[in-house]
């Protein structure tokens, strides 16, 4: 009997704590529920970036006036800004939960979120049936489009698919021999598709390069010893690696002090955000992406775009002392994207805060500029963006101090992504059908 | 004896579908998890009884979760309870397998080798890219019955469902506990020896303890995914085992509510440690957990049985 009483007791109480709840957001402010990595592996590569790119630029428009044309005016149509970040770590069931929360408990009116493609495939269904407008920032899985559909969620940023499709087309354009190629990629879903890409990829673009080996170290294993005696062993042409963070550093750096990048030319397809850690240990020569034009690829890029670019940049620099890499850059459009399409809802609506349909109607096949080029909402029904692309190759600039791109090629979205209504892996394997390069 | 915990269980059934009335939307996804994973730990309980705890009891919870969402996605069963018994039959099986094994081992032993047989399950899942890889699958909502609720009857038909079954497999457990081979479990804890002496199988009744665990953990998994709709390898990995121990040490040993209590307190815990400390929330985590270690080193349930023992 005792232990119902001390379970009711403590239900009430902990009740009372959950129910208490937060105020409902007010008409003249949008809550933006923000989930990114602030511990664990992904979160100094990614997380961590990212949300410091996306405080910057909500302080900003929160200020308004600080950046150019179309994105002058104040906060998201003149509401302000508001946030609660969350953290991504502990796995897609702590993310589904922290979901309904920030939906139900927190009431925000958008979510922006999700590092993980594990997340990004957990979360999608939960968004549907609790009908809140979801923006994924990051992830990389084509299937969360591919297998399903939703009408609530929207991807502001390309599939992985077109990093490694980039880096292929690079090699061709830049006519690099490749008589043989290896890989070495984490043992996870991430570094297994970008693999398959690579390979899918360059079958058709190198149909007679053979595959040395492929290595699949266990993620987070720094230790490459091993590896890269086979690697160097087996003397591919080229070596592939979409590792990151801490794992792509210890790469590197136990590559390079072996002398793997004098004997194969190493591409990496998301290599340019550890730029910053590595400095002048990063070796010359190295093909590398980005996931978009993104960190030195756009700044390198001029154009109509560099107003844009130049002041995220500059703020960026300034206010953390470190040049942003990739991830800043696709939280940047997201929030220029979720900012682009509260404006056009209120537009349509008479200027009152939207709904989640409003925003979802106005997201679907939504087109935006950002400082990583025009992203376009072009697949999935309009819930998955395409972006440009650019590989291009690392430069040690001795007098300055710092790391450079140089021969950077810009791919335009719809040369490295496949159109509408074919899965990606199918698109590569028929030999890139559609695509329509400059 | 028995009808005292027949009159428990139904006023906790009472008080906990309660719940499906008066708690908000997200307390009541927040509590549902909460129990499912309180099934997963009543059989930890069990084998904690006597003296063995399961490491890798993610095994079960994942082996439940896989094989509702295999099934569910190949064959296309969407009904709740043919799911739970699918998985519970499945990780019955697997259970009779690695129970006699198992038995034979103690404290550390037993630790590592149940953490060694989940790893393996996380490694194998994690390499199957076919089914998703680390990534998991995906799984549509259930269906009860042919009744195809959305929305919030749906949330409130799977809490209650998980209400039931969480006050029937505890007054089944706390039956069990008090059954002549529950307190020998009892005895063995406190010396083997002499239990296999009086003649009773010490190996047996670990067997058995162990393949409780089993069909917990399967339904407790199944459950889990049928809230959630995803799964991943990460539900085998040894920090979902942990945090499994971590309930079933908060919750000790004595009390079969307590066990679901202590799960609720640390999803509660968690949830909103994240919101307030997003940059420190591990750390609330552990010095919340410390706290309870160092002042309640039998668990909660030693609260309530204190109590009793003063009523007497």
């Amino acid at each position: 009997m005792m232990t119902n009483k001390l379970k009711a007791t403590a239900g009430a109480a902990l009740l009372g704590l959950g129910l208490a709840g937060p105020a409902a957001a007010q008409d003249d402010t949008f809550k933006v529920g923000v989930i990114t990595f602030l511990s664990g592996q992904a979160a100094e590569s990614f997380g961590v970036p990212a949300w410091n790119g996306g405080k910057l630029l909500i302080e900003m428009m929160n200020e308004g006036g600080k950046l150019p044309a179309p994105y002058d005016t104040k906060g998201f149509g003149g509401m302000n800004i508001e946030f609660v970040v969350v953290d991504e770590a502990g796995g897609a069931t702590k993310q589904v939960q922290e979901f309904r929360n920030l939906v139900q408990r927190e009431e925000v009116d958008a979510v922006v979120g999700y590092v993980s493609s594990g997340d990004c495939l957990a979360v999608p269904p939960v968004a549907d049936e609790l009908k809140a407008f979801t923006i994924l920032y990051d992830c990389g899985t084509p299937r969360v489009f591919e297998d399903n559909s939703f009408e609530y969620v929207f991807r502001t940023a390309a599939h992985a698919t077109m990093d490694n499709v980039s880096l292929a087309r690079y090699l061709k354009s830049r006519d690099f021999d490749v008589p043989s190629y290896a890989g070495l990629n984490q043992d996870y879903a991430f570094g297994q598709d970008s693999w398959a890409d690579f390979t899918g990829a360059m079958e058709q673009i190198y149909p007679d390069a053979e595959v040395k080996t492929a290595l699949f170290p266990k993620f987070g294993a720094g230790q490459y010893g091993t590896e890269i005696s086979a690697l160097l062993r087996e003397r591919p042409a080229l070596v592939h690696s979409s590792n990151w963070g801490g794992d792509l550093q210890g790469f590197l750096i136990q590559g390079t002090a072996r002398g793997l990048h004098e004997r194969s030319q190493i591409v990496l397809a998301a290599g340019d955000h550890v730029i910053p850690q590595l400095g002048n240990k990063m070796p010359d020569g190295i093909f590398l992406g980005a996931r978009g034009v993104n960190g030195l690829a756009a700044h390198a890029r001029g154009g109509e775009l560099k107003e844009l670019t130049d002041t995220m940049w500059d703020a960026y620099e300034a206010e953390y002392g470190v040049f942003p890499v990739q991830a800043p850059f696709r939280m940047w459009q997201a929030l220029f994207g979720l900012k682009t399409a509260v404006e056009k809802a209120m537009a349509d609506n008479g200027g009152t805060k939207p709904t989640d349909e409003e925003l979802a109607a106005a997201m679907k096949g939504l087109t935006w500029d950002a400082p990583s080029g025009r992203i376009e909402m072009a697949l999935a029904d309009g819930h998955q963006a395409i972006q440009p692309n650019a590989i291009g190759t690392t430069k040690w600039n001795e007098a300055e101090g710092k790391m450079e791109l140089v021969d950077v090629e810009y791919f335009s979205a719809r040369c490295v992504n496949p159109p509408v209504g074919i899965k990606a892996t199918e698109w590569l394997a028929q030999g890139f059908p559609g695509a329509e390069c400059e | 004896m028995r009808m005292s915990v027949y009159l428990s269980a139904i006023i906790a059934f009472v008080a906990l579908a309660a719940g499906s009335i008066i708690l908000p939307d997200w307390a009541m996804f927040l509590f549902a998890m909460a129990l499912a994973k309180g099934l997963v730990c009543l059989g930890i309980i069990g084998m904690m009884r006597g003296g063995v705890v399961s490491f890798g009891q993610g095994l079960y919870y994942c082996i439940g979760a896989y094989t509702a969402t295999l099934i569910a996605n190949h064959l296309g069963v969407s009904d709740i309870f043919l799911l739970t018994l699918l998985s519970a039959a499945v990780c019955l099986v697997v259970g009779l397998v690695f129970g006699p094994l198992l038995s034979n081992y103690r404290g550390i032993f037993f630790a590592m080798l149940s953490l060694a047989l989940s790893m393996v399950l996380y490694g194998s899942l994690s390499k199957m890219s076919f089914i998703g890889g680390t990534d998991g699958l995906n799984i549509g909502a259930p269906t009860f019955l042919g009744w195809a609720p959305e929305g919030r009857p749906l949330q409130t038909a799977l809490y209650l469902y998980v209400v039931a079954i969480v006050v029937i497999s505890g007054t089944l457990m706390r039956i069990y506990f008090d059954s002549e081979r529950g307190l020998i479990t009892l005895a063995t804890r406190d010396n083997e020896l002499r239990v296999e002496y009086l003649g009773a199988s010490v190996r047996n009744l670990m067997t058995y303890n162990y393949v409780f665990g089993a069909l917990l953990g399967g339904i407790g998994g199944t459950i889990a995914v049928l809230a959630l709709g995803h799964v991943d390898p990460e539900f085998a990995f040894w920090t979902t085992s942990g945090e499994f121990v971590f309930v079933a040490i908060l919750a000790g040993y004595l009390s079969v509510p307590a066990v679901f209590v202590a799960a609720i307190i640390l999803e509660l815990v968690r949830s909103f440690s994240n919101l307030y400390f997003p940059n420190t929330w591990q750390l609330a985590l552990g010095i919340f957990l410390l706290v309870v270690i160092v002042a309640l080193p039998n668990g909660l349930g030693s609260l309530v049985s204190k109590r009793k023992e003063n009523k007497t």
